[in-house]
């Protein structure tokens, strides 16, 4: 990373050439990243902290009821949903952590340092407005997905062996479980649902980088009050809910294009691949209309920092 | 040469005008002192010097316009807007491996040599150190990065005594070297004096006075008039006069110090009497 290298002084026009200085090599992204990570040490702390929740809760919950556990394993219909069980429980609780601290982070990124007063140091290196957005949106769009996926990677391996541990014994063995348990194949799908999140969800992380960046205070009432305006306006002028139906379809609508519709009670199909629908998900409009709003909301936002001073 | 060379440079918040035509020249290798009250547009002349606002009329900061070409210019140029705005929440390890990391002009070997003369822990948090502490901090990591131009916006606010020496000797004696600029601003005059090259008092968005302290010395004199005297040196039109322990005390602008002599005990007026006399008449408003 840094290279020293006696090189002779950048000339600007007319500038006289000063004999050797010692210019190396910076890497203002990657280390701006870093900046977000060890600002936001809940960005890690919170998905953990639900995470060993949620394996205590399990461990409790296994160890209290365990002949009835090893009862419902055994049952060959119901096999594979209850195996499965834990792992998708423990995935979706962290990754609903997940998004909402990524929400919370988004809200404060741009307004931190703001009313710190911290952006004048900031602004004192040569780390440009367009980089430093860059970095912030990576972190709900990139970085935050690689460590949910590491920390429910780790959490399925603790259940993993929890389940190793305790269950069988009452018919139900380790190799049934096993059997039943397409790990590998369930964390590329858990892949697959990150991205597929990161792209569905930009535009929504973006605004919220935007408000961030934009307003002097409340910055959460000021990103939530107007879209919830707009539809209550809407409702009584109209009485139509178009808008309320756009958010919620961009809130939740990526469930539907990206996994293939399951009927209500039927048991978890055997390869969670087979699931996916990568090929309608990125075909939907709505996919790229979303990244081209997106990138709008982040340009407006490295114009206002370059603009806009301390609060 | 000039570092930073602006012509006509204006800049209004809405109503108010905050830099009403402005031509400044600040050369190489010159220590400048920025001098005048509070809200005369030191900090919005700084800000357009540094890129961080927009204006109207020619600005050139090493030849390169500020706003326009701001990032390349911050490779240059080091700026401490007030030593109390480094994060709370960061480690004194982080903020060098951070700027070392971003900044391709800092000699981290410097830097750490700058801070084992304190007593700052690496491990400690922004929000731990003193404010003291923080400015010797934030100076290590300035004077480490080997820029060519240093903007100052009052560095000393709120520091001791030992603080503000320790902060000038170490930037005479570590961090200047001839062809490096500095601009200062600060209100505490007296401090500065030593240090100065060149000074400029603005007032209402304007340059009210610009020299260099070689010229100031020559062309500012100040004299302690016996009472005698007194009718004959109000004679040579003095800008100002004011009383000191019942002697009266005169300041002159160009006039020949031999005259003056006569008259009393001369000597260099401080920046702050000066400033005094030469804002005075326009203050308050």
């Amino acid at each position: 990373m840094n290279t020293q290298s006696d090189a002779v002084r950048e000339t600007a026009a007319g500038m006289p050439a000063v004999a050797t200085a010692n210019v190396t090599t910076t890497r203002p992204l990657y280390w701006s990243v870093r900046r977000e990570l060890w600002e936001n040490r809940s960005l890690i702390i919170a998905p953990v902290t639900v995470a060993v929740v949620i394996l205590v809760g399990f461990l409790i919950a296994a160890l209290r009821a365990l002949s009835h556990l090893r009862q419902a394993l055994v049952d060959p219909e119901h096999q594979r949903m209850a195996v499965q069980m834990p792992y998708d429980v423990a995935a979706a609780l962290i990754l609903v952590t997940a998004v909402i601290t990524a929400a919370f982070y988004c809200l404060d990124a741009l307004y931190g340092e703001r009313r710190e007063r911290s952006i004048l140091f900031w602004k004192s290196l040569p780390v440009s407005d367009t980089t430093t957005v860059l970095s912030k949106i990576s972190i709900p769009l990139v970085v935050l997905p690689l460590i949910t996926f590491a920390i429910i990677v780790a959490t399925h391996v603790v259940i993993l062996v929890m389940g190793i541990v305790i269950l069988p014994g009452g018919g139900f063995s380790a190799a049934t479980m096993w059997a039943e348990l397409p790990l590998f194949r369930m964390w590329i799908a858990l892949l697959y649902a990150l991205a597929v999140l990161a792209l569905w969800h930009a535009p929504l992380y973006a605004w919220l980088l935007l408000v961030s960046g934009w307003v002097r205070k409340a910055a959460f009432l000021w990103a939530m009050l107007p879209p919830f305006a707009i539809a209550v306006l809407e409702k009584i002028s109209f009485n139509t809910l178009y808008f309320r139906d756009f958010l919620k379809y961009r809130a939740f609508g990526w469930f539907p294009l990206a996994f293939m519709p399951q009927p209500d009670n039927a048991p978890p199909p055997a390869d969670p691949l087979s699931t996916l629908t990568p090929g309608r998900f990125l075909s939907t409009p709505g996919v790229w209309l979303g990244l081209v709003v997106a990138a709008i909301f982040l340009a407006m936002a490295v114009r206002q920092r370059r603009y806009r001073g301390p609060l | 040469m000039a570092c930073i060379e602006a012509r006509g440079l204006r800049k209004a918040f809405g109503t108010t005008i905050a830099l009403d035509g402005v031509d400044l020249r600040v050369d190489e290798g010159r220590i400048l002192g920025l001098v005048g009250p509070n809200g005369a547009g030191k900090t919005t002349a700084l800000n357009a010097v540094l890129g961080l606002t927009a204006y109207e009329g020619s600005l050139k900061v090493l030849g390169r316009d500020p706003w326009q070409e701001r990032d390349q210019l911050m490779r240059d140029v080091c700026f401490v807007a007030d030593v109390a705005v480094l994060p709370r929440w960061m480690r004194v390890s982080q903020a060098l491996d951070y700027v070392t990391g971003v900044h391709p002009r800092l000699d981290r070997a410097k830097a750490e040599g700058f801070l084992a003369k304190t007593q700052i822990k690496r491990t400690s948090k922004v929000r731990e150190l003193s404010k003291g502490m923080v400015a010797q901090l934030h100076l290590a990591l300035i004077m480490a990065i080997d820029a060519k131009l240093l903007v100052l916006d009052e560095p000393t606010l709120g520091l001791d005594i030992l603080f503000r020496k320790q902060f000038y000797d170490s930037l005479l004696n570590d961090y200047f070297d001839h062809s490096r600029t500095i601009v200062v601003t600060t209100n505490q005059v007296e401090e500065i004096q030593n240090v100065l090259t060149d000074l400029m008092f603005i007032n209402h968005g304007r340059i009210a006075l610009s020299c260099s302290m070689e010229e100031f010395e020559l062309r500012y004199a100040e004299v302690m008039v016996k009472p005698e005297q007194a009718a004959a040196a109000r004679a040579l039109q003095p800008i100002q006069e004011r009383q000191v322990f019942g002697r009266s005390i005169l300041l002159y602008d160009g006039v020949d110090r031999q005259k003056l002599a006569a008259l009393g005990e001369v000597r260099t007026p401080s920046i702050a009497d000066l400033f005094v006399a030469v804002m005075g008449n326009n203050y308050p408003q």
